[in-house]
């Protein structure tokens, strides 16, 4: 048996440095920032910027993760909580439009970890139920088309900044600060950790690990919802088709970068997002690079290959026995 | 059968050492088994008989020493090899398929075939003739899941041998058998070193040690302590090579009956039961005493106490504690009036293997606590080095991994983890199952403490001897019922077994 | 449903603009009912699509019967053998595939019902099994994208990005081909970045914010050309936020002609787009009744013209005309 200690994220730090080494040598402007009406602009920035949804996405993915299931279905609440966020934009107050979008976002989550913890059902079933019927809820939200808003207010989610830091970046990282003061503030993430690493014996150990599976869900989609909400306020508009289009995936991915094991257990928010942003870093540099689209998914696959062989302990084992047998 | 001393050993272990970092689990160790003899291979936890083990099936590769089979030199790099070379090894818990029928577990990776397609017939025949060998009949058509663990440690057995075995390793194989189906396992044992395979037997009964084997090899630490002939070891002086000290013979005497008035009620249980699965019982647990569950496996030892600790919701009967009536539902409910509980099969529910042992110790407190109010690092660290030092947990390390403990140790830690919580109730489902005798002595004197600290003990537990010793009231179960209740003078080893027998009923 | 039923009033004030496509109005169509078997309502352009059809059989008095298939062929063949069954006039087929209908088309053939494709082409095996195609030519499309750019920068040295559809979808390849045959023999104008963008708005913006850091803040990027209008509108958000002016300082070439990218042009924040009608039943109907009247065979392949809007065509009229189509 493998047992994985705390998580010290040196291999993250390291992948995200080397990811950031090289894009600064295909883009020497890599780094550059400045201030373009009152906002940061950079590629830095953007990397940041453009991967603020995926980071949110990870936040709560991390959590359902850390408890042996999965979500399928924040791509889908995304579309959904971007697509009543831009129909209202224009007819409602922010307040009320958030409250509406967040609202929704709950009910996904709710009716996900009703599903999981009430019915039993296994996550990667469940959620995909929302994962199929959610992205065509949104297309009924928007008539198949695209929403446009002109709201400044809800723009100001996607394109606005706060002292230079871009609205999604500053949305993002206080759902972080929120989140682990939730978790690591109180004794919730002990009782994930534990519940994840071995739902019976929790139990018997008095943790209501069923509630605490709903909020897990709750708190997922509830991030989804503000990365859905953050997407559309992005484009000035709603796009059911496109938004959060396969993003679950990213996210799980993000969540495996970090080093959470998909069996559930020891989990780091932060790694998570620094997950993220390996993930968005690479994006953002194969876009840079100017190699013909035709590479993207396969420098992607390798880089991720990399980050994931480098995490894994058989692959640590192999090569100290390596060099010792060098010597 | 003796074995022929005369004849050169058909394995010799010399000078073997492991180590892991600057830990040494083995050191200079020697083994020698004889064909045709049964040789315990004895130690408390940590003594490393499973590193032993390991290294001599090309699981762990060795630092030094020398391996010989029949005088050959031999050092196996996978199982595989090991197999290949003789060496079979059947494990505690089986790694055999469950929903793959008896024979095909028997051959599976080395099915007859002819022209590539497998022979069913052939494979069937084969197979009912092995077993047959071992006394055994079985629908080799069904699924192996079907069959209890010690049918199905059988057929690994079975297995093993057949592949190739010259030595055959078995590793704590009667740890979850009753004490029909040890006996038959040694019926085989016996079968198959008159064949002239040796067999190296690992477990923690010594009274199956005295029963079956010809020779034993203590080690202690990752040393050697010796090698003896089970004949001319008297008991006490195994029990004293295995800790390296004297085992207070005390765990063996009941203690004194105090005639002093009864503690208190802590809670009363009327008429609980749930249909399919327990019938309906009374159980009144009181300050400062000890309630014994006894039965044999299957009895309904544990279904009572999961009723108890709310873990199974109860269909009838009524619940009160402190004299108020309750309602347990959950384990929460249970654990909010001061129950703890303590499961039988530790792995599955009770330990969380890759959390360190300070969480697994605060879990129970902190769930009961609440979400909110999390307890300080600090606080952890303290109630942490306190348990560790009170039960002797060992390595006294309060952030290594629980999985990576010894069972003994797993063990405390799950007690140490209803302690923190203080409980007014404690259960206790098999508390010294696969753990060493150090271990064991210690739990039993620990059981006495609390009992003598006031609080309420309800145990389960396979050893009729322990439950005589400790239990103030015994309950007897049969058949998922509860039979008896034994109480004060009347708990003894021959009433109990008296009670299971069915003898009690007829009398009364 | 036919095209009978309330059809809303916005329908009735279309047909101003359907007029102004200046297509024929078949003199006798009365009593012919045709079934269309549409692909379902996957984009704002399908919407439309379906819009229009209705509204052109309506201007004929055709009865027009429609079938959304979403997205499955399985649903296209249950509909078309349903429509043999009633024995309508003709089939309408917007393929999903463009294989498996040799079986249901052969039905149809038996039954003497012409069927004509619309929008997308179907396997060569097919080709007497049905009367005609009416589709566009996306490398025309390109094509005329590409000579407008040529045409107006002239003599200029003029830097395009472009923002490629879908790796590996047709659409996006022809469109790539037809652009680089229209500047073809003009070495002034070259295309020195391409990166897909996927048809979305989010991914167009993304790609182009990563555009102008790699050229120099966007200052020397002379034109953008997208392969749709979407990624376009993301584009010009992309250009907005970095300080610079699409419209004027960059010159924007897009295809589709969707309604938004109407009101960019208006605000002089766009200059071209290049039309793929969602008229593709007009033509279609035309053909139905010349064939059911005169015994006139259609040719195989019947082109919808693919015009070219600039900010010269009154580009608010167009969006007041388009924003209403469904889009």
């Amino acid at each position: 048996m493998t047992l994985r200690q705390p998580h010290s994220g040196v291999p993250q730090i390291i992948a995200l440095l080397v990811i950031l080494a090289v894009n600064w040598i295909v883009s020497p402007q890599f780094f550059d920032i400045r201030l373009q009406d009152g906002r940061l602009f950079g590629s830095l920035i953007d990397v940041l910027n453009r991967g603020a949804p995926v980071a949110l996405l990870s936040i709560g993915m991390v959590l359902v993760i850390a408890l042996r299931g999965i979500d399928l279905s924040v791509g889908a609440v995304m579309a959904i909580c971007g697509a009543i966020a831009a129909s209202l934009a224009d007819s409602h107050s922010l307040p009320v439009t958030l409250a509406a979008a967040l609202g929704v976002g709950l009910l996904c989550g709710l009716w996900n970890g009703i599903l999981v913890a009430g019915l039993g059902i296994q996550p990667i079933v469940a959620t995909l139920i929302l994962m199929v019927a959610g992205r065509g809820i949104a297309q009924l939200i928007t008539e198949g088309r695209i929403v446009t808003f002109t709201d400044p207010a809800l723009a100001w989610i996607g394109g606005g900044s706060i002292v230079g830091v871009p609205a999604p970046v500053a949305i993002t990282a206080v759902m972080l600060l929120v989140t682990l003061l939730l978790v690591r503030g109180t004794a919730l993430g002990l009782m994930i950790e534990a519940t994840g690493g071995n739902e019976r014996a929790s139990t018997l150990a008095g943790i209501g690990t069923r509630a605490m599976t709903i909020a897990v869900y709750v708190w997922c989609s509830l991030c989804a919802a503000m990365a859905g909400v953050i997407a559309a306020a992005d484009i000035l508009g709603a796009d059911a088709n496109n938004a959060g289009l396969w993003l679950e995936l990213d996210a799980i991915l993000a969540v495996v970068i970090g080093g959470t094991s998909l069996f559930g257990g020891r989990f780091s928010i932060s790694l998570a997002v620094l997950g993220a942003l390996i993930i968005q870093a690479m994006n953002t540099g194969i876009l840079l690079s100017g190699y013909p689209p035709q590479f993207n998914l396969v420098v992607k696959a390798v880089v991720v290959m990399a980050v994931l062989l480098v995490q894994s302990p058989k692959l640590a084992g192999l090569s100290a026995a390596l060099r010792r047998r060098a010597r | 059968m003796l074995p022929d001393v005369s004849a050169p050993p058909l394995l010799e272990i010399r000078g073997l050492s492991k180590s892991f970092g600057p830990v040494h689990a083995l050191e200079g160790v020697d083994l020698t088994v004889r064909g045709g003899e049964i040789h315990a291979l004895l130690g408390e936890n940590g003594a490393g008989k499973s590193t032993l083990i390991k290294a001599l099936t090309g699981i762990y590769s060795r630092d030094a020493g020398t391996v010989r089979l029949a005088g050959e030199a031999i050092a196996p790099a996978t199982a595989d090899e090991a197999v290949a070379a003789g060496i079979a090894t059947v494990y505690q818990e089986v790694n055999l398929l469950p929903n793959l029928s008896v024979a095909q577990n028997l051959y599976l990776g080395r099915q007859p075939t002819r022209f590539g397609l497998v022979q069913r017939a052939e494979m069937r025949r084969r197979a009912r003739d092995l077993l047959a060998g071992f006394g055994l009949s079985l629908d080799v058509d069904a699924p192996l899941g079907e069959y209890s663990v010690a049918v199905q440690s059988l057929v690994a057995i079975a297995r093993a041998v057949d592949l190739s075995a010259r030595v055959l390793i078995l590793d704590e194989p009667t740890a979850s058998l009753d004490a029909n189906e040890v006996e038959v396992l040694f019926s085989v044992m016996r079968r198959l070193a008159a064949r002239g395979i040796g067999i190296v037997f690992v477990t923690h009964f010594l009274d199956q040690v005295y029963a079956v084997c010809d020779r034993i090899t203590v080690l202690r630490n990752g040393r050697l302590v010796g090698e003896r002939e089970t004949a001319r070891l008297p008991r006490l002086e195994l029990v004293h090579m295995m800790l390296g000290r004297e085992l207070s013979e005390a765990t063996h005497d009941r203690a004194p009956v105090v005639d002093e008035a009864k503690g208190p009620v802590v809670a009363a249980f009327q008429g609980i039961g749930k249909s399919g699965y327990l019938a309906p019982f009374d159980l009144t647990l009181r300050r400062g005493d000890v309630v014994g569950l006894a039965g044999l496996l299957g009895s309904g030892r544990t279904e009572t106490v999961r009723l108890v600790f709310g873990a199974e919701r109860a269909d009838c009967g009524s619940v009160a504690v402190d004299g108020r009536p309750v309602r347990l539902t959950n384990p929460r409910e249970a654990i909010r009036h001061g129950f703890g509980y303590c499961p039988e099969e530790r792995k599955t529910e009770g330990i969380v293997a890759e959390l360190t042992v300070r969480e697994n110790i605060v879990l129970a407190l902190q769930a009961r606590r609440g979400i909110l109010k999390p307890l300080a690092r600090r606080e952890q660290d303290e109630i942490a080095r306190r348990f560790i030092r009170l039960l002797d947990i060992r390595p006294a390390d309060p952030e290594r991994p629980i999985g990576l403990l010894s069972g003994g140790n797993q063990q405390k830690v799950l007690l140490a983890r209803w302690l923190a919580t203080e409980p007014r109730l404690l259960i206790l489902d098999e508390p010294t199952r696969g753990i060493d005798v150090g271990a064991h002595a210690e739990i039993i004197r620990l059981i006495r403490q609390l009992c003598a600290e006031g609080m309420a003990l309800l145990v389960v537990s396979s050893e009729l001897e322990e439950i005589a010793v400790y239990a103030d009231e015994v309950a007897v179960l049969r058949d998922r019922a509860h039979v008896a209740m034994l109480a004060g003078a009347d708990v003894s080893v021959p009433a109990i077994l008296a009670a299971i027998a069915g003898e009690t009923l007829r009398a009364a | 449903m036919t095209a009978r039923t309330p059809v809303s009033s916005c329908l009735t004030a279309l047909g101003l603009s359907l007029a102004m496509m200046a297509l024929p109005v078949a003199a006798v169509a009365a009593d012919l009912t045709v079934g269309f078997s549409q692909i379902g309502s996957e984009s704002g352009w399908r919407a439309a699509e379906t819009t229009v059809s209705k509204a052109e059989a309506e201007k004929r008095g055709i009865t027009l019967k429609i079938a959304d298939a979403q997205q499955k062929q399985e649903n296209q063949i249950k509909a078309i053998r349903a429509f043999v069954a009633q024995g309508v006039d003709a089939i309408f087929l917007a393929p999903v595939v463009s294989t498996g209908w040799e079986t249901v088309l052969a039905e149809a053939k038996e039954a003497e019902i012409p069927v004509v494709l619309l929008d997308r082409d179907i396997d060569p095996s097919g080709k007497d099994l049905y009367l005609t195609a009416v589709t566009s030519d996306s490398v025309h499309e390109g094509r005329v994208a590409g000579e407008w750019l040529v045409k107006t920068v002239g003599d200029k040295t003029c830097n395009v990005v472009e923002l490629q559809g879908t790796v590996g979808a047709s659409v996006a390849t022809n469109r790539k081909k037809g652009f680089e045959e229209g500047i073809a023999g003009h070495a002034n104008v070259t295309i020195v970045r391409s990166q897909t963008g996927e048809f979305t708005r989010a991914k167009g913006k993304e790609v182009m914010e990563s555009f102008i850091k790699a050229e120099g803040g966007g200052k020397s990027i002379c034109a953008v050309y997208a392969h749709n209008d979407d990624m376009m509108v993301g584009a010009i958000q992309a250009m907005k936020e970095a300080g610079l002016k699409p419209g004027s300082e960059i010159l924007t070439v897009s295809i589709d002609a969707v309604p938004d990218i109407f009101k960019a042009m208006a605000a002089g924040e766009a200059n071209a787009t290049v039309e793929l009608t969602p008229n593709m039943a007009g033509p279609a109907f035309d053909a139905v009744v010349a064939f059911k009247e005169n015994g006139t065979v259609p040719p195989k392949w019947i082109q919808t013209e693919s015009k070219l809007y600039t900010s010269a065509d009154d580009p608010m009229k167009v969006y007041e005309s388009k924003k209403d189509l469904g889009y």
